[in-house]
């Protein structure tokens, strides 16, 4: 039983001028745990949605979705909720760090919302997790005080630390310089593979997708496997943008993009 | 349980956060409370300064007071009516009461010898009627037994011995076919300005040393006096301070046991029982009208506030939820910020209502003065905190329920 599997997943939204926007159509994939995924796309091609699904945070408007098992439309929302919090962790690509609240305030604020020694021990758990990440020495600082690296980083403690069965990463190194954000996917592959966690990546930097042990492209909707080969001037059968360079992001063509953002989040 | 803890950790962050935003919504709030408790305890005070007033007049609510007058001008006087008084005491197990004699005694003052208003009195009537001497004391049972009489006078009395104080402790003289002695032990206010001497002596002193027609002849015991052979007799008023809610009935059946003691009078027994409500209600319903209102004012500022800052921490709610925060937590969490804010608003306000309630100039404020000064009003403590709690609670509904429609995508995206 895989951890996480969508079958024949759609999602949907009616426009203003109620027309329908079909943002997936047929999304079918597995993830086992401690497995790392990533998912390819352009902007615009419903990679956010997707890992909000995956997330609980969105749900589908057909197919079906299992969680170890279980049906997740059968979960009332405060269990969903729950879910999210207990089995997820999110790494969002502008941080999303809470302002006015120390490193050490950000990675406890999900420890909030556990039970039991999780909750009671939140400032150790928060402090454990900064020092794993780096940070030991930075846990009373401001998030403005703190780099874009060291703040994706604070992002990563705090969605690891109530110790989540899946992390869901959306264009985590999208703000970061390119050794940074090769810090950041380092850092995140290597606690993810301590901890078990399955590792769910959506980027449309092919070098961070390169990582991943499995790869998906997701075009038009559409979700398809890949064969990501680094030194291949080809994703498919669609050919990659020109630099290419070790350390520098390689993009997707205009072609992979089905609707942009403004149509999606209309 | 770490649901509730969790809720209420939470709001505490978001306030120590937006300390000034807090600040300034909570002012109007803390205003409030104070506004409430304190006009509250003014109210109490007040209430409490009016009933000494009338208690200093009339005595203290309930106080019967029982006359006795002839029927007809050629009735003898009653006998025993000093036993009558303390059979009654006895059998309606009255705790204080004072006989009051209105009469006169001649005192050698230093420009001659006056006729002086004396009141002759049981040293209870200092408890019946609050009576707090300016200077030195009020009588003691203990006086009662003094060898020699013991006065409490009035100001204008003093003054016509050329004294201010009782620090040369003044001796006067009584009577003037035989004099005595007595002592100056207190000094009371003059009820009005330019009063004529007057002066306070222990009942059964009076009748031991100074005599029914003031002289100081030293009649020797007590009973029915008369101070001119022309007058009619006349027996003591007595002061009975009894419970309020036996004092109808206790009144009746005083007036019956007297009636039987005292045959050819007329015993008539009333009391002071008075209603003070109205009073009470109107600075009461004052009190909560200003209150009320600046809660209004603070109340509408936080929910301003508040509207505000949730739009601006919309983010914020969205990565809560990311975290596992469910609606129902978002909602009682941005409810919570709202009511810890007021609960400690209305903590603030109560204590700055203690502080000025404590440190007003009674005297000054109250004219004469609080002998039982009430104790600070809890239950109007446990109001403003109660009314502040429930305008937190209204205030934050307003912006939890804006929170909790917040969508999750959107509001990370925002």
């Amino acid at each position: 039983m895989s951890l996480l599997e969508l079958t024949d997943v759609t999602r949907s939204v009616r426009l203003p001028d109620d027309r329908l926007l079909h943002i997936l159509q047929g999304v079918t994939v597995a993830v086992d745990a401690g497995e790392h995924v990533a998912i390819v796309g352009r902007s615009g091609t419903g990679k956010s949605t997707l890992l909000n699904i995956l997330g609980l945070l969105d749900a589908p408007t057909s197919g079906q979705y299992l969680l170890e098992g279980v049906p997740i439309g059968k979960l009332s929302n405060g269990d969903r909720t729950r879910r999210r919090g207990r089995d997820f962790g999110f790494v969002f690509q502008q941080f999303n760090l809470l302002p006015g609240r120390t490193a050490l305030e950000n990675v406890c604020a999900p420890l909030l919302y556990a039970r039991g020694r999780q909750f009671w021990s939140r400032t150790r758990l928060a402090a454990e997790m900064l020092e794993r990440v780096g940070l030991g020495d930075r846990v009373d600082t401001m998030p403005d005080k703190l780099s874009g690296g060291e703040q994706q980083r604070v992002a990563i403690a705090r969605a690891l630390v109530r110790g989540p069965r899946v992390i869901l990463a959306d264009e985590p190194t999208g703000a970061l310089d390119v050794d940074t954000g090769g810090e950041v996917m380092d850092l995140l592959d290597e606690i993810a593979s301590q901890t078990g966690a399955a590792l769910v990546t959506i980027t449309h930097d092919l070098a961070v997708a390169s990582r991943a042990e499995r790869q998906f492209r997701l075009a038009e909707g559409v979700l398809v496997p890949i064969s990501l080969d680094t030194s291949s001037e080809w994703v498919g059968d669609v050919p990659l943008v020109a630099d290419r360079s070790s350390h520098t992001e390689r993009r997707l063509p205009d072609a992979l993009v089905s609707v942009d953002d403004s149509e999606l989040h209309a | 349980m770490t649901g509730v803890v969790g809720a209420i950790v939470e709001a505490w962050g978001e306030l120590r956060i937006h300390k000034l935003r807090v600040l300034l919504a909570l002012i109007g709030v803390a205003c409030a409370v104070t506004a409430i408790t304190g006009v509250t305890a003014l109210v109490s005070m007040l209430n409490q300064a009016f009933t000494e007033q009338t208690e200093r007049q009339s005595g203290r609510s309930v106080t019967l007071n029982v006359n006795a007058w002839p029927r007809d001008a050629g009735a003898a006087a009653p006998a025993g009516w000093d036993e009558a008084f303390e059979r009654t005491l006895e059998r309606y197990d009255i705790t204080y009461a004072s006989r009051n004699e209105w009469t006169q005694a001649l005192v050698r003052f230093p420009d001659g010898t006056r006729a002086t208003q004396v009141q002759a009195v049981d040293a209870d009537l200092g408890t019946i009627n609050r009576i707090v001497p300016e200077q030195g004391r009020w009588f003691t049972d203990a006086d009662e037994s003094a060898l020699a009489p013991t006065l409490v006078v009035n100001e204008a009395f003093l003054h016509a011995y050329g004294l201010t104080d009782l620090s040369s402790r003044p001796i006067v003289a009584l009577g003037d076919r035989s004099p005595v002695t007595a002592s100056v032990i207190g000094v009371l206010h003059d009820d009005w300005p330019g009063a004529e001497p007057s002066a306070y002596v222990l009942y059964e002193q009076f009748h031991r040393w100074i005599g029914p027609d003031g002289s100081g002849a030293q009649s020797g015991g007590s009973g029915p006096t008369t101070a001119d052979p022309m007058m009619p007799v006349q027996v003591p008023t007595m002061f009975l301070w009894v419970p309020a809610d036996r004092s109808a009935a206790i009144g009746e059946s005083i007036a019956r046991d007297l009636q039987a003691d005292a045959p050819g009078w007329q015993v008539e027994v009333m009391d002071n029982a008075f209603d003070d409500g109205g009073l009470d209600k109107a600075t009461t319903w004052v009190g909560i009208g200003v209150g009320g209102f600046a809660l209004l004012l603070g109340g509408l500022g936080l929910v301003n506030i508040a509207l505000v800052t949730v739009r601006y921490r919309i983010r914020e709610i969205g990565i809560r939820r990311s975290f596992g925060a469910t609606s129902g937590r978002v909602f009682f969490g941005v409810l919570l910020e709202s009511v810890v804010a007021t609960v400690v608003a209305g903590l603030v306000g109560v204590v700055l209502a203690v502080a000025i309630i404590k440190n007003i100039p009674v005297e000054r404020v109250f004219g004469g003065g609080i002998q039982d000064m009430p104790p600070f009003p809890f239950s109007a403590a446990l109001v403003g905190m109660a009314a502040a709690v429930a305008v937190g609670a209204l205030a934050g509904l307003i912006p939890a329920t804006f929170a909790v429609r917040v969508k999750v995508i959107d509001a990370i995206r925002y």
